[in-house]
C-alpha cells in the first residue's frame, strides 16, 4: 500500500528509530536510487560535471557534519584531511598501481588516523578553541605535504594519476565518472544515517549535548571524540581521494582553508544534525554561484546590457546575492535547508487538514 | 490547479530553453576563458578579461579571422577550482576550440581534461614549466616565458650588470607551487656561475616579510634580489625592502610583481628603479593598443584607464596568439575548426610579434613556450620605461630542465 499516516503513532522505541518509518519511505528510496541511477540519461556532459561536484562536496560534507552536527566538535581542518586521503590515494595509485577502488578505503584510512591524531585537542578543548586548534592542522599538513618530497611527488606538489579502470572500463567521461562517485556517495550517505542510530550515533549526541554528563552516564568521552575525528576523516580522505581519480590529479592547493570554510558553510546552511542536510548544503554551496552565472547574464541581457561591458559588475552583484540568500535562508530558518524541507513536508502530510 | 500546473509546464520549457543556449550561424568560431574578477586574484583578473574581450571585439570588426567571426565566453570563477572545472566543461559542451585557463591550481586540475578532450589550452604566465615540452604536453602551450625561463632571464641580467664568481643573490619567493618553480634554474645558474644563492620563503598569505628583509639585507648582505611574489605581496616586499635601505634597481620581479597595481600599493615613488619582468609591451604607443583605443573613440565610449597596463597587455597577448593560431589552423588545415587543428595551428606559429608588441613568438611542438623571451622595464616616474629589449638567458639550462622532468614523467607514463 502506497500511503501514508497522519500524524506520529509510533507506539515502540524500535519504530520511533526505524531506517523507513512508513512503507512510503522505502519506495521513496527506492525510487530516488533508480533516478539517481538514471540520472545520465537526461543530462549532458557538462550538467553531468556539476552533477559530480555536488556529489563529491555531499561526501564530504556528510563526513563534516558527524563531526561538527551530530558530535559538536567544531572543525576548520575538513580540506587538510581531504587532502591527506588525496595524496595517499595517489601515492598508492601513482607509485604502487593500487586500483582506484581500493585507493579510496586506503586514502579514508590513512585521513583518518591523521584525522584523530588531531582530534586529541579536542578532550581539552572546545566550541571555538577547538575550531582554531584544528586551524593549526589545517596549516600543518599543508606545510607539511607541501615540503616533503616523497609526499609532494617535488616543487609542483602535483601527482598525476593514469585513467583510472574498473574491470577494464575506462572512466573517462564526465558519465563513467559519475558511476565511480554515485556509489561512494550512496554508501556514505546510508553509512551515516544508519551510524547515527546506533550506540557510536547516540554517544555522538550525547557528547555534543553535554560531554560531562556523557561521561556520568557511562560515555567514554575520549573514545567517542577521537573517533568522531577518526569517522569524519574518513569521509573527508574518502572524499579527496574521489576528487583526486575525478581530476586525475593531486594538488594541495585544491583543499585549501577557503574548501573547509566552504564545508563548514554546507553543513550550517543545510543543517547541523542531519544527514540529508548535508547533502541540501552541499547543492546549495556548489550549485547557487553557478545558477547564480546564468540568473545574473540572463537578467543583464534581458534589459539590454552587453556582458562584456558590465562583467565587474556582475560578478561582484553574484557575490552580494551569494551573500544574501545564505543570509536569507538561515534568518527564514536558522537549523537549515533540512528544517525548511521538514516543515514543506509536515504542511503536505497534513494537507488539507493542517489545523 | 490546473493553473499551477500550467505554470509549471512554463516554467520547465522556459528553463530547459534557456539552458540549452541560443542556435548559433555557421561558421561561428567558438573560443572561450575564464577570469577571475573575484577571488585571490582579482587585481590582475579586472584587466587581463577586458583584454581578451576587447582583442577579440577588434578582430570581429575588422572582418573575424579569415572572414569568420569569433564568439568569445568568458566565463568567471573567482579562482575556485570546482567552478574552474564547470567552467571548462561549459565551455566544451558549447563546442568552444581554444580556451584560456585561469590560475596555476586550475591549470593543474583541468591538465588531464584537456588532453582527453582535444582541446588546447593556452596558459601565459600560470601553467607549468614543463609543458613547454608539447610531445608530453600535447594540448598545454605556456605561449610565454615559463617560470624557468624567467629565472634565467633575470639570472642574465644580473650576469649582463657585472655578476661575478661570489655575487650574492636573494631569490625571494612565495612559498606554493609555481613560487617554488624557478628555484632549480636559479640553482642550476648560481652553481654555474659561481654565485651564492640563498633562498628566502615567504609563506601564504605573504602580507609578512619584515624577518626575511632583514635576513636579506643584514646577514646575508645580498647583492642582487630576484622577487617571485604573487597578489599583494610584491608590494609589501617593495615596501620593505625601501626601508631596509636596499637598492631598488638591484631588484628584479618575475612577471606577477610587474603589474601598474603592485607599484600603486607601495607607492610610484618608493618603487623608482624597481625592475618587473614582461612578456608583452605595456604602455599605449604601440599598434595594436592604439586600434583598441580608436574602436572606443569609434563607438563614443570613454578608454578606460587600464588600456595599455600590464595585464591588459597580456589579456590581449591571450587574445592575440588564439586567434594567430585558428588563422593557421584555418590556412593550413581548412574548416571546420577543430582543437586538434587550432593545437597544430599552434605549432606553426613563426615568428608573431603582433608590430613588437610580442616578443618574436616562433611555437614548434617542442617548443610550447614561444621562445621563452622576456623584456625588462623600469619604475621611472609613474611609468614602466624599457630597461632591455626582448632577450632570453641560459636557454640551455632551462632545457636541460625541462628534459629532465620530462623524461621522469616519461618513465612514470611507461610503467
Amino acid at each position: 500500500m502506497i500511503n501514508r499516516e497522519c500524524g506520529v503513532y509510533q507506539t515502540t522505541y524500535q519504530s520511533d528509530m526505524a531506517l523507513y518509518p512508513v512503507p512510503l519511505a522505502r519506495y521513496a528510496s527506492i525510487g530516488s536510487l533508480v533516478v539517481l541511477a538514471l540520472i545520465p540519461a537526461l543530462l549532458d556532459s557538462h550538467s553531468m560535471a556539476l552533477v559530480n561536484l555536488i556529489t563529491l562536496a555531499a561526501i564530504g560534507a556528510i563526513g563534516l557534519n558527524i563531526l561538527v552536527g551530530y558530535t559538536g566538535q567544531v572543525s576548520l581542518g575538513q580540506g587538510a584531511f581531504m587532502m591527506v586521503g588525496s595524496y595517499a590515494a595517489a601515492i598508492a595509485t601513482a607509485r604502487y598501481g593500487v586500483p582506484f577502488w581500493l585507493g579510496l578505503p586506503l586514502g579514508g584510512a590513512v585521513a583518518a588516523v591523521v584525522g584523530a591524531f588531531f582530534g586529541i585537542p579536542s578532550l581539552r578543548i572546545k566550541g571555538l578553541y577547538l575550531a582554531i586548534a584544528t586551524l593549526a592542522a589545517q596549516f600543518i599538513i599543508e606545510w607539511g605535504i607541501n615540503h616533503s618530497t616523497w609526499i609532494s611527488g617535488g616543487a609542483q606538489s602535483t601527482i598525476y594519476i593514469p585513467t583510472p579502470t574498473f574491470l577494464g572500463w575506462e572512466i573517462n567521461t564526465e558519465f563513467r565518472r559519475y558511476y565511480m562517485i554515485l556509489p561512494v556517495a550512496v554508501i556514505a550517505y546510508v553509512a551515516a544515517l544508519n551510524l547515527v542510530r546506533t550506540r557510536v550515533g547516540r554517544a555522538f549526541i550525547a557528547v555534543r549535548d553535554r560531554d560531562v554528563a556523557a561521561e556520568i552516564i557511562g560515555v567514554s568521552v575520549f573514545k567517542y571524540k577521537l573517533l568522531a575525528f577518526a569517522v569524519s576523516s574518513f569521509y573527508a580522505g574518502v572524499a579527496g581521494a574521489l576528487w583526486t581519480y575525478y581530476l586525475k590529479i593531486a594538488n594541495y592547493e585544491h583543499f585549501t582553508l577557503v574548501t573547509s570554510v566552504q564545508y563548514l558553510a554546507m553543513i550550517i546552511i543545510g543543517g547541523l544534525g542531519s544527514v540529508l542536510g548535508s547533502v541540501f548544503g552541499a547543492v546549495f554551496i556548489t550549485l547557487l554561484p553557478i545558477v547564480l552565472v546564468y540568473v545574473v547574464e540572463g537578467l543583464a541581457s534581458l534589459f539590454g546590457f552587453q556582458y562584456a561591458a558590465i562583467a565587474d559588475f556582475l560578478a561582484n552583484l553574484r557575490l552580494i546575492i551569494f551573500g544574501a540568500l545564505i543570509i536569507l535562508f538561515l534568518a527564514i530558518e536558522p537549523e537549515g535547508l533540512y528544517r525548511l524541507w521538514g516543515n514543506v513536508r509536515r504542511y503536505f502530510r497534513l494537507w488539507p487538514y493542517s489545523y | 490547479m490546473r493553473l499551477r500546473i500550467g505554470l509549471i509546464v512554463i516554467l520547465t520549457v522556459a528553463l530547459a530553453t534557456g539552458l540549452a543556449g541560443p542556435a548559433t550561424a555557421d561558421h561561428t568560431i567558438k573560443i572561450g576563458g575564464q577570469c577571475d574578477r573575484t577571488g585571490a586574484t582579482k587585481l590582475v583578473g579586472v584587466e587581463i578579461c577586458p583584454g581578451i574581450a576587447d582583442y577579440v571585439k577588434l578582430v570581429n570588426k575588422k572582418g573575424g579571422v579569415l572572414g569568420h567571426k569569433l564568439e568569445y565566453t568568458e566565463i568567471e570563477h573567482g579562482y575556485l577550482v570546482d567552478r574552474g572545472v564547470e567552467a571548462y566543461e561549459r565551455l566544451k559542451r558549447d563546442g568552444a576550440v581554444a580556451v584560456f585557463d585561469y590560475g596555476t591550481p586550475i591549470v593543474y586540475a583541468l591538465t588531464p581534461r584537456h588532453m582527453e578532450d582535444k582541446i588546447p589550452a593556452i596558459t601565459p604566465g600560470f601553467g607549468r614549466a614543463d609543458s613547454t615540452d608539447g610531445t608530453v604536453w600535447p594540448y598545454i602551450f605556456p605561449m610565454a616565458a615559463s617560470y624557468w625561463s624567467q629565472a634565467g632571464a633575470a639570472m642574465e641580467y644580473i650576469k649582463q650588470k657585472g655578476g661575478k664568481r661570489g655575487t650574492k643573490v636573494a631569490y625571494l619567493y612565495f612559498d606554493n607551487p609555481a613560487g617554488r618553480e624557478g628555484i632549480p634554474i636559479m640553482e642550476a645558474v648560481a652553481a654555474k656561475e659561481g654565485y651564492q644563492l640563498r633562498l628566502f620563503a615567504v609563506p601564504s598569505p605573504g602580507l609578512e616579510m619584515g624577518p626575511q628583509v632583514i635576513d636579506i639585507t643584514r646577514r646575508f648582505k645580498a647583492d642582487w634580489v630576484v622577487g617571485h611574489l604573487f597578489g599583494r605581496s610584491p608590494s609589501v616586499s617593495i615596501k620593505e625592502l625601501r626601508k631596509a635601505g636596499f637598492p631598488m634597481d638591484h631588484v628584479v620581479s618575475f612577471v606577477w610583481g610587474a603589474g601598474e597595481a603592485d607599484i600603486e600599493a607601495a607607492g610610484w615613488d618608493l618603487a623608482q628603479g624597481y625592475l618587473g619582468m614582461q612578456f608583452t609591451s605595456p604602455g599605449r604607443s604601440l599598434p595594436v593598443i592604439q586600434e583598441i583605443i580608436k574602436m572606443f573613440r569609434d563607438e563614443g565610449k570613454e578608454v578606460p584607464a587600464y588600456v595599455g597596463g600590464v595585464y591588459y597587455s597580456r589579456g590581449v597577448l591571450n587574445a592575440a596568439v588564439v586567434v594567430e593560431g585558428i588563422r593557421l589552423a584555418i590556412q593550413n588545415f581548412g574548416l571546420p575548426v577543430t582543437g586538434e587543428k587550432v593545437k597544430k595551428g599552434y605549432e606553426l606559429m613563426k615568428n608573431f610579434d603582433l608590430g613588437g608588441f610580442l616578443p618574436p613568438m616562433t611555437v614548434t611542438p617542442t617548443d610550447h613556450e614561444g621562445g621563452g623571451w622576456v623584456r625588462l622595464y623600469q619604475v621611472k616616474g609613474k611609468e614602466w620605461v624599457p630597461a632591455t629589449d626582448w632577450y632570453r638567458g641560459y636557454r640551455e639550462e632551462v632545457m636541460a630542465q625541462v628534459k629532465k622532468v620530462n623524461d621522469v614523467h616519461k618513465a612514470a607514463a611507461k610503467k
